[in-house]
């Protein structure tokens, strides 16, 4: 082999580099997020828990499709309580406090989703009620 | 080795590119197919127009409004109302600056809504009232030719032009493309200049075009736009069905000689004015 | 061939390491517009498309100028250009490599821009502008790639490599007709809307490009020791100039459709060009003295390329005549086409677009990478050059 000097020692470094977030983090593990139930004690979602935990992304996905392009905006019921569809309108109506509910999680997952560069939280939509 | 290498490197690469593009390839593919059956099944012989130069009537809902100016010179604050209704609705900031501002509903003079007619002995009232300003929701609207990923686009049921706020990736094509210059562009974070937030509506991301967008959400709860609504009782702002002939606003057109921004342009705007 | 970039003189490294210092500039820009939004540039509601996309177009058409090289050598047989296409070659990739990056850099949302991809949408031209840009970046790159490997080791190009050659002709005519395709399908803009503008955006090209290819050539010579030959400069200069008066033409044109017929729509942008808008008592004129300085290069270019004395002895003039013109069709494409456009806006008001610092900075530091990437695409081929001869 060609360069053995650098090249070993390269590929060294290469692997620290790419497993270095195994080093950095791996040893300490942070424990599992618990996100907040609802605060208002609803215990029915629009879908299953176990569905929700993991394909909520999607269905926000398509909600807005079909909210914004395909004009179905139709309503959700749950329990009898009709909430709009959106995650503004349904979602955040029970899981008020983004950061119990979500940051909890995606922080844990260092997942950054722009939903609330728009969408309001409870929590920001009252911030600006009195101004007016 | 460096042969393998060099053939590593172009298979890699080659794949990468087909990678990116399939996407594309697999969309179009399937779009186009979709779009031909559609078509077909809607209409299967091409009407007509009605006459050389006559508007060709477009099927299903086309919801426009007409915008009375007599009442709004009558009232010379009822403007300002359905202007501050829209605002408030749709968490639209207040930014104090020409370059940045954002607007939905608007006001502005004869001379400017309507550079195209003829400015010479206006009327007393055309020349010294502001006429309310606002997306015409053409009929052929070149904001959704030119956009480059539907992020803009045309409602089905209703024709109203709609905004996919989290698909628009800020290009500017379609305000280039306006030629009512009713878009705007977030050009910074919006939030620090709304006033007041509606919770039943978003507000934007800067770096996304927006513009009005016929209260579509309001609409699918049975309510009326918000300026319509500001304007209650007075009939200074009719909204409707322009391709029900039994609807108010057809009622209106019928009767009254309206005029529409920039016609000859051939975009069927949906927003008819009576000066 | 890359290991050629990495053998140099110290004036290499020293230019290089000058350039590099404009593209962390730009970059440090970039990251101020990214974390702050578009709101750091000049542009506005009313002139809502700026330095970036005008800078984007005129750079589209530096990289179709260099089919003005492949054209003659491959389909015409023109044998004297053999040793300066791969030049025009490798200068359309940096130019479509500075395109990229002004798109990028004009996007609010740079980080959706594959949403482009995601929903392909073919009545928009931007996305058939997407396509042909990749389509002839590609092309420029394979196909040097490969005829400058073939040329190294003393053989024959493959013979599949002219399919690819062929189909980059019409690409390159085709990447800036469907720039112009941007501009001149928009109604309600009237400076815009002219069956002329791909036209003239491609007599423009095939001016602007072969500049600066002769440009180049001139300082390869001076500083590496390449010489074009006397007959492919002269051959370059001949159609240098027929672009550039058919450029010339194209644009008196307009005035003459402008002026003639008196519709004001037609004649606005061109006043606002040339002799400055009045509106409401107030003139503006930001761009006049832009582009009479164009005017007056045009002219100058061309007087001092008819001269034989320029083209043949006067390597000075020669470069200076191709700088001007260069810099004639930059302010007539890269500054005045598209800000002019938006002059009036749509509702008849008029706002004059001034570029920030920052916004500056970030098309300096793209400029900077375009002149990077050409500086180590010659060197390789200087260097198969001299490996050649030696």
């Amino acid at each position: 082999m060609y360069n053995k000097g650098t090249i070993i020692p390269g590929l060294v470094i290469f692997v620290l580099l790419v497993t270095s977030p195994i080093w950095l983090n791996g040893l300490k593990a942070a424990t599992p997020p618990k996100p907040e139930l609802p605060p208002g004690g609803e215990k029915k979602c629009v879908m299953p828990k176990e569905y929700m935990r993991d394909n909520h992304m999607k269905l926000l996905d398509d909600w807005r499709d079909s909210v914004l392009r395909d004009e179905e905006r139709v309503l959700v019921t749950v329990e009898g309580k009709t909430y709009r569809k959106g995650l503004q309108m349904a979602c955040m109506q029970c899981h008020s406090n983004k950061e119990k509910f979500c940051d909890t999680c995606h922080t844990y997952a260092d997942v950054n989703p722009y939903c609330w560069d728009c969408h309001l939280t409870p929590k920001e939509a009252a911030s600006k009620e009195d101004t007016h | 080795m460096d042969k393998q290498r060099r053939n590593f490197l172009k298979i890699a690469s080659v794949t990468a590119l087909a990678g990116i593009g399939a996407p594309a390839l697999i969309r179009l593919s399937s779009t186009a197919a979709l779009a031909s059956e559609h078509a077909a099944a809607a209409n299967p012989v091409a009407k007509p127009a009605k006459g050389a130069h006559g508007e060709a009537a477009s099927t299903g809902i086309r919801l426009g409004m007409v915008i009375d100016m007599r009442k709004f010179v009558d009232d010379p604050k009822l403007l300002d109302k359905a202007i501050n209704a829209c605002n408030l609705v749709h968490n639209i900031p207040q930014i104090d600056n020409r370059k940045s501002e954002i607007k939905w509903i608007w006001k502005a003079p004869f001379e400017n809504v309507f550079p195209e007619q003829s400015q010479s002995h206006s009327a007393h009232n055309v020349e010294n009232f502001p006429f309310a300003v606002l997306c015409n929701h053409c009929d052929d609207p070149p904001c959704v030719r030119a956009c480059p990923t539907q992020a803009t686009f045309k409602v089905k049921g209703n024709g109203i032009i709609a905004m996919d706020f989290h698909r628009c990736i800020g290009c500017r094509f379609c305000m280039a493309a306006c030629p009512y210059g009713a878009r705007s562009f977030n050009w910074e974070d919006p939030r620090p200049y709304i006033k007041k937030y509606n919770p039943d509506f978003p507000s934007r991301m800067r770096g996304v075009v927006e513009k009005c967008n016929f209260c579509g959400e309001r609409l699918a709860l049975g309510q009326e736009p918000a300026c319509v609504e500001a304007c209650k009782g007075t009939g200074a702002l009719i909204f409707g069905d322009l391709n029900d002939a039994r609807s108010e606003i057809r009622q209106v057109l019928d009767k009254e000689f309206t005029i529409q921004r920039n016609a000859s342009l051939g975009t069927k705007p949906s927003v008819f004015y009576i000066v | 061939m890359i290991e050629k970039i990495l053998r140099g003189k110290p004036a290499y490294w020293i230019w290089l390491a000058f350039l590099g210092s404009f593209i962390a500039i730009g970059a440090a820009c970039y990251a101020r517009q990214y974390l702050f939004g578009l709101g750091l540039t000049g542009m506005g509601r009313d002139v809502s498309w700026g330095l970036y996309i005008s800078q984007f177009t005129f750079l589209v058409g530096v990289a179709a100028g260099g089919v003005m090289l492949v054209l003659p050598y491959y389909v015409h047989n023109f044998k004297v250009f053999g040793r300066i296409t791969i030049l025009g070659e490798f200068l359309a990739i940096a130019a479509i490599a500075m395109c990229m990056l002004f798109i990028m850099a004009d996007l609010g949302q740079p980080l959706r821009a594959l949403n482009c991809l995601l929903h392909p949408t073919p009545h928009s031209m931007l996305f058939w502008d997407m396509c042909v840009l990749v389509g002839y970046l590609s092309l420029n790159i394979l196909c040097g790639w490969v005829i400058l490997t073939a040329e190294r080791k003393g053989v024959h190009p493959p013979k599949w490599i002219y399919f690819f050659v062929y189909l980059s002709i019409p690409f390159a005519f085709s990447i800036h007709t469907v720039t112009a395709m941007l501009y001149c399908g928009l109604p309600g803009r009237h400076f815009w809307l002219s069956a002329i503008i791909a036209p003239r955006f491609l007599a423009s090209a095939f001016a602007a490009g072969p500049a600066l290819i002769i440009i180049a050539c001139l300082v390869l010579k001076r500083v590496a020791n390449f010489d074009a030959g006397k007959e492919a400069m002269n051959k370059l200069v001949t159609i240098i100039m027929y672009a550039a008066l058919l450029n010339t033409f194209f644009v008196l044109l307009e005035v003459f459709v402008g002026y003639y017929s008196n519709i004001p729509g037609h004649k606005h942008s061109l006043e606002y060009l040339f002799f400055g808008l009045e509106h409401h008592g107030h003139v503006y004129n930001n761009l006049v003295p832009f582009m009479w300085a164009s005017v007056v290069f045009n002219f100058s270019a061309l007087g001092l390329f008819s001269l034989p004395y320029v083209r043949q002895k006067n390597e000075f003039l020669l470069g200076l005549s191709c700088v001007m013109i260069f810099l004639a069709l930059w302010i007539d494409k890269g500054l005045g086409f598209v800000f002019a456009g938006f002059v009036p806006s749509p509702l008849h008001e008029i706002v004059e677009y001034i570029p920030t610092l920052n916004e500056l900075g970030i098309s300096i530091g793209i400029w900077a990478t375009g002149l990077f990437i050409i500086t180590v695409l010659y060197k390789i081929v200087v260097g198969v050059e001299h490996e050649i001869e030696s």
